[in-house]
């Protein structure tokens, strides 16, 4: 028998590979053949970024987050204001007010305690700027070589708005589908940077906490079914794990999708597609078509949703795939991201 | 993006499918040869845009694809040797071989170009580092650059495992077979940049089948078409070059130069399709020390592909990939049965990957 190591994704799989943190079909197939298994329980099998748990009559909203983006600082943010966005966001996207957050930090020997207070301020000043505490936390320390610096965990918790219902099962055919603004901002600011690329207008990553935003939209309508902000694996992704949980299909139309010239020019350059390009300020709501003009108006008066935009639509045709015409006025499938494209995005 | 956004203009798009609409009277049937042309063709969509009479056939320049399963295997076997560094480009490592594959022990590692291969051979003198060249006329300049340095350094630890392929033998092949649809093609524009087209207007000549040398956007692929469609409309069989910014008669004279000192043409195996003479290269006599089969000896290995997968007939232009019963349910990107469901330049990847809302499940 011939044994060997495949760095590549290939059917065989018997160690963990970088593509099983993309957040695509990988981490999906590590859910289901690892994790479900051994700790299932109806709250965690809805596979919400956020789990809702009822306390005495007040719906609340717990979630967790690790970060070990590379680098640690980059254009528009670093991993301290990047943990803090992340998990107010995953609480976000569950309808919920961020109430309290935990930090914990895993620390390499080493590692420069300027840096970390670098960290530690910017983690205050964004926890600050959304009106949210970091009310625990914790430190340990590794030895140097088994780690990169400085990980970062936050967990948070929030309360969810009396009346909204939000998961990503809910969409139903017809809705309309909501993107607040251009995709693919922060993988092509880190990317960018990582590679060493010079290209004429730096990109700056989106970071940034959209509860403001998800309360403004709530404002107009609780009707909203399902939301959620398109991390890793893109605005792709998003879309299938909606239209796979929900058992729809998604339309979508390529000319309504925003992109920022300077992302296209650099995804271009990396062979990439700003469709699975990583966002961290960004939202899809999937909301009944009725409500969808008051939301998107509602959505561009806030400083976070000036290019909010309808994108497109649910449908009860071909169930699980998400769909696109182009600007050519054709149809191609969006697929979810296979592989690993961006490994350490976040 | 200035330079590249006038070849993706929707707008341009239309007009040339008008045009083509303006002229079509009867079908007809055209190919493109290179894989990465089928990608931008499914991922735009246009066959949707083309008049019915306008088919589309995908022709055999996926390198993955035409890499026969016996090199393939060979390939797991030099890899699995004790103290060998296996060197590959990414793509090559998701095909799966006949054998059983199973993680542990081995070194492999993919590159984006031969020379870092070279490279780690300069830095780990106690290994043998092989390279999987593999690939058309593309590839060639660069594969016969690693193995020109290596020599020219004297590094005795560098080696390549050679499956070459040449574009024009295997449309002699397509032309020549009694059961060929194709009726004008639309040639492969990189590797006409490094080998220029003078071969395509002696195989236009010889068989009297327009020919266009096509870039890779929507829209030169478009052009393409619209090309033939007027030659073929005319009666007329000629040589046309739609790429001309980037492909010359002569094409590059450094890289084959290059090529010419390194390889020699000899016959090879193509997965699917067979033997075809002179459709290939082999490394030339002086440079045989750098040859992996003749480095690690040249067992014999048979294997027998998948009976189910059509995929030779895909890349003549014989079947599409959405005839095959395996298509997406037996046969996908997760458990291919064939290579080119595989390869980010395989015809039936690009009908998974965007095209796949159309077959009925």
């Amino acid at each position: 028998m011939i044994e060997f190591v495949c760095p590549a994704p290939i059917a065989t799989k018997d160690t963990v590979l970088l593509g099983h943190g993309s957040g695509g079909k990988l981490s999906a197939e590590l859910l289901r053949d690892i994790f479900l298994p051994a700790l299932a329980n109806p709250v965690l099998s809805r596979l919400e970024d956020q789990a809702g748990v009822e306390i005495g009559g007040v719906r609340l909203a717990f979630t967790t987050d690790s970060f070990v983006v590379k680098p640690l600082f980059f254009r528009g943010g670093d991993i301290g204001s990047l943990a803090v966005h992340g998990t107010i966001n995953d609480l976000a996207m569950g309808g919920a007010r961020p109430l309290a957050l935990s930090a914990a930090f895993i620390l390499e020997e080493g590692f420069s305690l300027e840096a970390l207070r670098r960290i530690a301020n910017s983690m205050g000043q964004a926890a600050a700027r959304a009106g949210v505490s970091i009310v625990t936390g914790d430190t340990k320390v590794v030895e140097r070589g088994s780690g990169d610096g400085v990980y970062i965990n936050t967990s948070g918790i929030g309360v969810v708005a009396e009346g909204v219902d939000l998961s990503a099962a809910n969409a139903r055919p017809g809705d309309a589908v909501i993107l607040s603004g251009a995709i693919g901002d922060h993988g092509a600011a880190i990317l960018t940077q990582r590679e060493g690329l010079e290209l004429d207008g730096a990109i700056e990553s989106d970071s940034a906490s959209l509860h403001g935003l998800v309360e403004t939209v709530l404002g107009v309508s609780r009707g909203v079914r399902a939301m959620r902000d398109p991390t890793r694996g893109g605005l792709a992704s998003t879309l299938n794990e909606i239209a796979g949980q929900s058992r729809v299909g998604i339309e979508i139309r390529e000319p309504a999708i925003p992109v920022h010239d300077g992302v296209r020019g650099a995804c271009e350059v990396l062979g990439l597609d700003p469709l699975y390009v990583a966002n961290e300020g960004k939202m899809v709501a999937i909301v009944p078509a009725e409500t969808a003009r008051a939301i998107v108006s509602a959505m561009r008066d806030h400083p976070l949703g000036t290019e909010a935009a309808v994108i497109g639509t649910v449908t009860d045709r071909h169930p699980g795939l998400v769909t696109m015409r182009t600007a050519f006025g054709t149809t191609r499938v969006v697929d979810m991201l296979a592989g690993d494209q961006l490994p350490r995005i976040c | 993006m200035k330079y590249l956004d006038e070849y993706r203009d929707a707008g341009i798009a239309r007009a040339l499918a008008t045009r083509i609409k303006g002229r079509v009277t009867r079908p007809w049937t055209l190919m493109e040869i290179c894989g990465g042309q089928t990608h931008t063709i499914m991922r735009y969509g246009l066959p949707e845009l083309l008049p019915p009479e306008i088919e589309l056939v995908h022709g055999p320049g996926c390198p993955v694809c035409v890499t026969p399963l016996e090199i393939v295997d060979r390939a797991i076997e030099i890899a699995s040797r004790p103290g060998v560094i296996f060197v590959s480009y990414g793509d090559m490592l998701r095909v799966p071989g006949s054998r059983t594959v199973k993680a542990g022990g081995g070194d492999i590692r993919i590159a984006y170009s031969p020379v870092e291969a070279v490279k780690i051979a300069r830095e780990n003198p106690g290994r043998a580092v092989v390279f999987f060249g593999i690939g058309f006329e593309t590839t060639a300049p660069a594969n016969a650059m690693a193995v020109w340095q290596a020599s020219r350094e004297g590094l005795t630890n560098f080696s390549m495992l050679i499956s070459h392929v040449l574009v024009p033998p295997a449309m002699r092949l397509i032309l020549g077979s009694p059961v060929n649809r194709v009726q004008g093609f639309i040639a492969p524009g990189h590797v006409c940049a490094v080998m220029g087209y003078q071969e395509y207007e002696a195989l236009s000549a010889e068989f009297r089948v327009p020919i266009v040398v096509g870039g890779f956007e929507p829209v030169d692929l478009l052009e393409s078409i619209a090309m033939l469609v007027d030659q073929l409309e005319d009666g007329r069989a000629g040589l046309e070059n739609q790429y001309s910014r980037s492909v010359t008669r002569t094409g590059s004279a450094t890289a084959r130069k290059l090529m010419d000192e390194v390889f020699e043409v000899s016959d090879r195996q193509w997965r699917g399709i067979g033997p075809i003479a002179g459709s290939g290269y082999k490394l030339r006599e002086a440079y045989a020390a750098f040859d992996a089969e003749r480095v690690f000896g040249a067992g014999e290995i048979h294997v027998e592909e998948p009976a189910e997968c059509i995929a030779a007939l895909v890349m003549q232009g014989l079947k599409k990939p959405v005839d095959c019963p395996a298509f997406g349910t037996r046969c996908t990107p997760e458990k291919p049965l064939g290579a080119s469901m595989v390869s980010s330049e395989g015809a039936c990847a690009a009908y998974y990957a965007y095209r796949r809302h159309g077959v009925p499940a």
